[in-house]
């Protein structure tokens, strides 16, 4: 049985769900980006599948994977730079304690 | 040679901000000229858009392999860019200096931020848009966060990031989704790709659109994609929530009208329900929760939440065969930004100048200040009816044009509930207006005197918000020309 563009689309979309639904079910800011990592990592799969069955004499979607995963690397560094931040001053990473902003 | 020419714009920031970033760490002096450097940069570039604007032939084509093209569109968000710098660049001049040792990086990020605005409403492919859009993320979570030892500064940073984080990512799944239908990821080839077969690629270009929606929502501060800008707002510094609540929303306007005007013009009926949803949405929520804030700053995040859902009401009512006309939507929008961009600019300006003078940002702390600072009071008083869209200021002319549009394309659903939610705003802005003219207040509280910087900001935004209510022409010429690129599709 040969393996098909299909199959490569259901693996990438069963691991944007399960990114998705880590992102809204956990409580710890690391794990909600550990969740957007997945997210990050079903668009990679989709985008060489795509490449590799669709266009691959053209170079688009191998670029466009390796700048997807170059700028979520600068994202995370970013993003994990500002947990240590909240840590320093409130003690956790839990985002249901961190609610000092509220009307 | 030439494509450098038109990269000028942004090159000249560039250029400020690495000099910025640049000339702070060598020696080890305070430099107190370095925001002064980086407001010339954000002049010089609004000098050589204006060039590009006046002389040089625009390249008629995407350049730099398809992914940039500088037209007239371009431009127009060029010197939106360099005006919100450099109004915020002098609005903060004492806000940041009293909060933190570090001026060079905050300019430098600031100056960054402005680029990217001019990249993402340059971008005509995919990849490109995606880079310029987190450019503007990176850098706008770092501003949020940036006082550090500050726990509301911080929270505010985490929070924005995790809900653009997701958001950037599920946008991203929806241009691998429209990448892969149509084999390109330049817009007017994804155009050319889609043309004639949408019936057959329904089932897949719709959840993309509603994929981009969710990211170009976000920077816009669409509900349901909402809830990271009240907290963001209220915990970052004054002048950077006067940045986000202009700068990113342009930004988001810009690529939203590209995207879908270029790429997916054949799937207009189905963005055009999705965007009158979200329109409505967005103005009824942003209008409503507003009247219950006590924070001036979270009331202006709710009210900048329902300003979005007014433009968004001038895309949903686009209409190719009208494009040019007073009343397409989109020259409404655009008309809507500008407006939008001095009203805001100078309401910030006058919550900074009160926030340094007495330290809070509580509504009922702004009684009798037309006592206590008759300039602060009286811009504001303006920006507050511009807002609400009062005639004789420019937000009645955005409003007129954006409701005329939605009346044309027959959309009365979407224009009852803007004008209900219109009068219900005027609840809650004049209820500031209230305290600021008929409250008493306490005899031990100073009078403010803003900074010079400060009262030129406001001046100047009160001056433009009147000439863009009593004398539109020549505004009006200048966004019918930044839409040329439409004439094309």
């Amino acid at each position: 049985m040969a393996v098909t563009l299909y199959w490569y689309l259901i693996v990438a979309a069963a691991l944007f769900c399960i990114g998705l639904y880590g992102v809204l079910s956990r409580r710890n800011a690391i794990g909600i980006l550990m969740g957007v990592e997945l997210m990050l990592n079903a668009v990679n799969i989709n985008l060489l599948a795509f490449w590799r069955y669709q266009t691959p004499s053209v170079m688009t979607g191998q670029i466009f994977a390796i700048f997807a995963f170059t700028v979520a690397a600068a994202e995370a560094a970013v993003g994990l730079a500002l947990v240590i931040a909240i840590y320093r001053n409130r003690d956790t990473v839990i985002i249901e304690d961190i609610n000092q902003l509220k009307e | 040679m030439q494509t450098l020419l038109f990269l000028l714009p942004q090159l000249i920031l560039f250029l400020a901000a690495v000099l910025v970033f640049g000339i702070d760490l060598v020696g080890s002096n305070k430099k107190k000229w370095l925001p002064y450097l980086a407001l010339g940069g954000a002049l010089a570039s609004l000098a050589a858009a204006l060039y590009l604007a006046m002389g040089a032939a625009l390249p008629t084509e995407p350049f730099l392999g398809g992914m940039l093209a500088i037209d007239s569109f371009a431009l127009f968000f060029q010197f939106f860019a360099a005006l919100v710098a450099g109004v915020v660049i002098i609005s903060s001049l004492g806000y940041i200096r009293d909060c933190t040792p570090y001026l060079a990086e905050f300019y430098s990020l600031l100056l960054l931020a402005s680029i990217s605005i001019t990249l993402v409403a340059a971008a005509t492919d995919l990849i490109m848009i995606y880079v310029a859009f987190e450019l503007l993320s990176i850098t706008s979570y770092i501003l949020t966060g940036y006082l550090r030892d500050d726990p509301k500064s911080s929270e505010a940073a985490v929070k924005y990031f995790l809900y653009g984080a997701m958001a950037s990512a599920a946008m991203l799944y929806g241009m691998s989704l429209l990448y892969g239908t149509t084999g390109s990821t330049n817009l007017s080839s994804v155009a050319g790709a889609l043309a004639g077969a949408e019936a057959s690629l329904q089932w897949v270009i719709f959840p993309a659109i509603v994929l981009l929606l969710v990211g170009f929502g976000f920077k816009i501060a669409a509900v349901p994609f909402h809830q990271w800008s009240p907290d963001a707002y209220e915990g970052a510094p004054t002048p950077v929530t006067a940045f986000l609540s202009v700068g990113p929303k342009a930004a988001g306007f810009a690529v939203l009208m590209r995207v879908l005007l270029v790429a997916l013009p054949g799937f207009h009926t189905d963005w055009m329900a999705l965007l009158s949803a979200l329109s409505m949405m967005t103005m009824t929520l942003g209008n409503l929760v507003a009247i219950s804030q006590k924070n001036i700053k979270r009331m202006l995040a709710y009210s900048s939440i329902a300003q979005a859902g007014y433009m968004l009401i001038g895309v949903a009512s686009w209409d190719l065969w009208q494009s040019g006309s007073v009343f397409d939507g989109i020259s409404g929008v655009m008309f809507y930004l500008l407006v939008y961009l001095f009203a805001n600019l100078g309401a910030f300006s006058a919550v900074i100048a009160f926030e340094r003078a007495t330290g809070s940002n509580k509504i009922e702390d702004y009684a009798g200040l037309m006592q206590r600072s008759p300039v602060l009071a009286s811009t504001m008083i303006v920006f507050l009816f511009s807002l609400v869209g009062i005639p004789g200021t420019g937000g009645f002319i955005g409003k007129f044009f954006i409701f005329g549009a939605a009346i044309r394309a027959e959309f009365y659903a979407l224009v009852i509930v803007a004008i209900v939610t219109t009068v219900i705003s005027a609840f809650y802005y004049l209820n500031v207006a209230r305290y600021m003219f008929f409250e008493s207040y306490s005899n031990e509280e100073t009078h403010i005197k803003p900074s010079l910087a400060l009262k030129i900001a406001l001046v100047v935004n009160c001056v433009l918000v009147l000439v863009l209510g009593l004398y539109a022409q020549p505004f009006f010429q200048l966004v019918e020309k930044s839409l040329e690129f439409l004439h094309t599709l």
